[in-house]
């Protein structure tokens, strides 16, 4: 393994430098690049890549890792909002992962995005550890952007249980995956369940997810040791039936990410906030696997509050 | 008359009521302008204006023609928290247009004005910079609209229109779903977020009255208006920070300066030295200046206008 600083962001004179580090792995062909949290929340994903960083060097250790695959991983770009609770960049609140390709003589996130860009950029394959705009559980999956570039059976070498396509709106443009896309890569997002909450079972299932990956595509010996992965179905996330909310106050939710519901099942009970009666049972639309599942003790009206993949 | 846009009942015991002031003038049927502002909570310039203009059309209702709806506030909760963005929301309001009602609320509001201001014959989105930089008072229209757009933004007295390139992300903008669906759509931008420059939104001010007397809706003697300077992203210099520290100006806002002046310095006051001179890379306009002191590697610290056609 050799660690690298691969771009340092001066906060001088009050804070001390700021440093992206890079893990390299095996040999020198740009084979497989991963890259953690870009958001100062993203502690689960952090955590991901942390312990595949663990993995990779035990692994590179036994000789597992090809000669020539080389294998770069950058757990965190978010230090500097980890450090003060943030969720964005703290200064002029910008999301790193909104600022793809990057500029190195652009504004100070766009230095940031280009610095990372210009080393994970040529890699044969991409994958980012993601969160989603709305906050909020899923069931584990993988994820990609339908650019048009790119062979997304790939995917199925994790072994998670769906690959979910969501086709791009413009603001999608400007993120890691899309733009690993238009330059040639093969670029996937894993969806590790949580964010700002660290759960170590998801984490542990998400470095396997990486690794069966690493084997099939043939960067990791495959006598490597590695849970067993499961068939993928690929849904468009168009697919998938939204339940929204009719009413505000106080949110009960009664499933979580994976369980299976029936049309009509009481996912969750809005309450009135003050005088707790119930103002709105919220009901499954289809047969199926709830999927995702927004984080929120209190939530609007007219919020997405679940998903349910109809099964 | 006051018109609510948008309702949507928050978390706890209120409702989020976005709302306009549906002026009707008495001259009979007309064109409709639509004087939008605060889809940035930290940008308040636009205050001053929808608040001088209101006032100043009833007492001209007798001599208007059509309608005027001035939406002084589309992120009505970032106005009122001092936020820019949609609290609670990651994405910025202006990047959820058109709006959908499948998603979030922010997105079921973002559709909902976009539902209501569609169909008007001029929408003129006033925006102040953001915290960081100030700007004289320009228009900024896409290259791609930019043939139906700079004939009608010359009478807002403006000093300057700026033809920018396109990107696809500013596809997701409230101006860009109005324009894309032909309802022509200006934006202002000017001033300093968190402020209100009087001088300038009188400018604005005068500038919306005489389109308005342009499209037929006032009848009143045109007021004049100074010719905008036109220019495209060709003629304007960048200066960005490559240290971290306090940025110092050596330069007014809205001064001429001279190619390699300095502009500013980037000050570390921990140990008393300069770390950066910061230098005009072209002879202009310096449009655009640092506001606010604290800078990092790559803040911009100033945009500087060069030879344009006038």
């Amino acid at each position: 393994m050799n660690k690298k600083v691969i771009y340092t962001f001066s906060a001088l004179p009050y804070r001390q430098k700021i440093p992206v580090y890079g893990y390299y792995f095996g040999g020198k062909e740009k084979t497989v690049a991963v890259v953690g949290s870009m958001r100062g929340d993203e502690y689960q994903q952090m955590c991901v890549c942390a312990m595949l960083v663990k993995r990779l060097k035990a692994l590179e250790e036994q000789c597992f890792i090809k000669a020539d695959s080389g294998i770069v991983v950058i757990p965190s770009a978010s230090q500097f909002s980890m450090n003060v609770g943030r969720r964005f960049f703290p200064v002029d609140n910008t999301d790193i992962n909104r600022m793809f390709p990057g500029y190195n003589l652009g504004e100070t996130t766009q230095r940031l995005a280009d610095s990372i860009f210009s080393t994970v950029k040529d890699y044969q394959y991409g994958i980012q550890l993601a969160s989603y705009y709305l906050c909020g559980d899923f069931v584990p999956h993988v994820r990609a952007i339908e650019s048009g570039f790119q062979d997304h059976s790939v995917a199925d070498d994790f072994g998670l249980s769906y690959m979910v396509v969501r086709q791009p709106q413009p603001i999608d443009t400007t993120t890691l995956n899309y733009n690993w896309q238009v330059f040639n890569t093969t670029a996937f997002s894993v969806y590790s369940g949580s964010t700002s909450l660290v759960d170590m079972n998801q984490a542990n299932a998400s470095v396997d997810a990486i690794i069966r990956f690493l084997i099939k595509r043939g960067v990791i010996s495959e006598e490597a040791a590695v849970s067993d992965g499961v068939p993928t179905v690929h849904v468009g996330e168009g697919e998938m039936k939204k339940v929204q909310t009719q009413n505000a106050g106080l949110l009960h939710k009664m499933i979580k990410p994976g369980d299976r519901v029936n049309k009509g099942q009481v996912l969750g009970i809005i309450i009135d906030p003050y005088e707790a009666e119930v103002l709105e049972e919220i009901l499954s639309p289809c047969d199926g696997v709830l999927f995702f599942s927004r984080t929120a003790e209190a939530i609007a009206q007219h919020e997405l509050v679940f998903t349910v993949r109809e099964e | 008359m006051i018109q609510d846009v948008v309702s949507v009942r928050l978390p706890v015991g209120e409702d989020l009521i976005i709302q306009k002031n549906h002026i009707v003038g008495d001259c009979g049927e007309g064109p409709r302008i639509c004087i939008i502002t605060g889809t940035h909570g930290d940008e308040l310039e636009g205050q001053y204006v929808a608040w001088k203009l209101g006032r100043y059309l009833k007492k001209r209702i007798h001599k208007l023609r059509g309608v005027v709806d001035i939406y002084p506030s589309l992120n009505s909760l970032g106005v009122s928290t001092i936020e820019r963005g949609l609290p609670g929301f990651d994405l910025d309001m202006n990047r959820i247009f058109p709006g959908n009602t499948e998603s979030s609320a922010n997105e079921y509001i973002a559709k909902k004005i976009v539902e209501d201001i569609s169909g008007a014959d001029l929408a003129i989105d006033i925006h102040a910079s953001n915290i960081f930089l100030k700007e004289i008072p320009q228009i900024r229209i896409n290259e791609k609209t930019a043939d139906k757009l700079v004939p009608m933004a010359v009478h807002l007295n403006m000093d300057l229109i700026w033809v920018h390139s396109a990107a696809t992300v500013l596809e997701s903008t409230l101006a860009w779903s109005l324009n894309s669906t032909g309802t022509p759509c200006l934006v202002v931008e000017m001033g300093v977020g968190m402020r209100l420059t009087k001088s300038y939104g009188d400018k604005l001010v005068a500038g919306i009255l005489a389109t308005m007397t342009h499209m037929g809706m006032l009848h009143e003697p045109l007021q004049p208006v100074y010719p905008p300077i036109i220019s495209s992203d060709g003629f304007v210099g960048y200066v960005n920070a490559n240290q971290s520290g306090i940025f110092m100006p050596e330069k007014e806002h809205g001064s001429q300066v001279e190619e390699g002046e300095i502009l500013g310095y980037v000050a570390d006051p921990l140990t008393g030295i300069i770390r950066e001179e910061l230098r005009s890379p072209i002879t202009g306009l310096l449009f655009t200046l640092r506001e606010y002191p604290v800078v990092y590697s790559g803040s911009l610290i100033a945009r500087v206008l060069g030879g344009a056609e006038e």
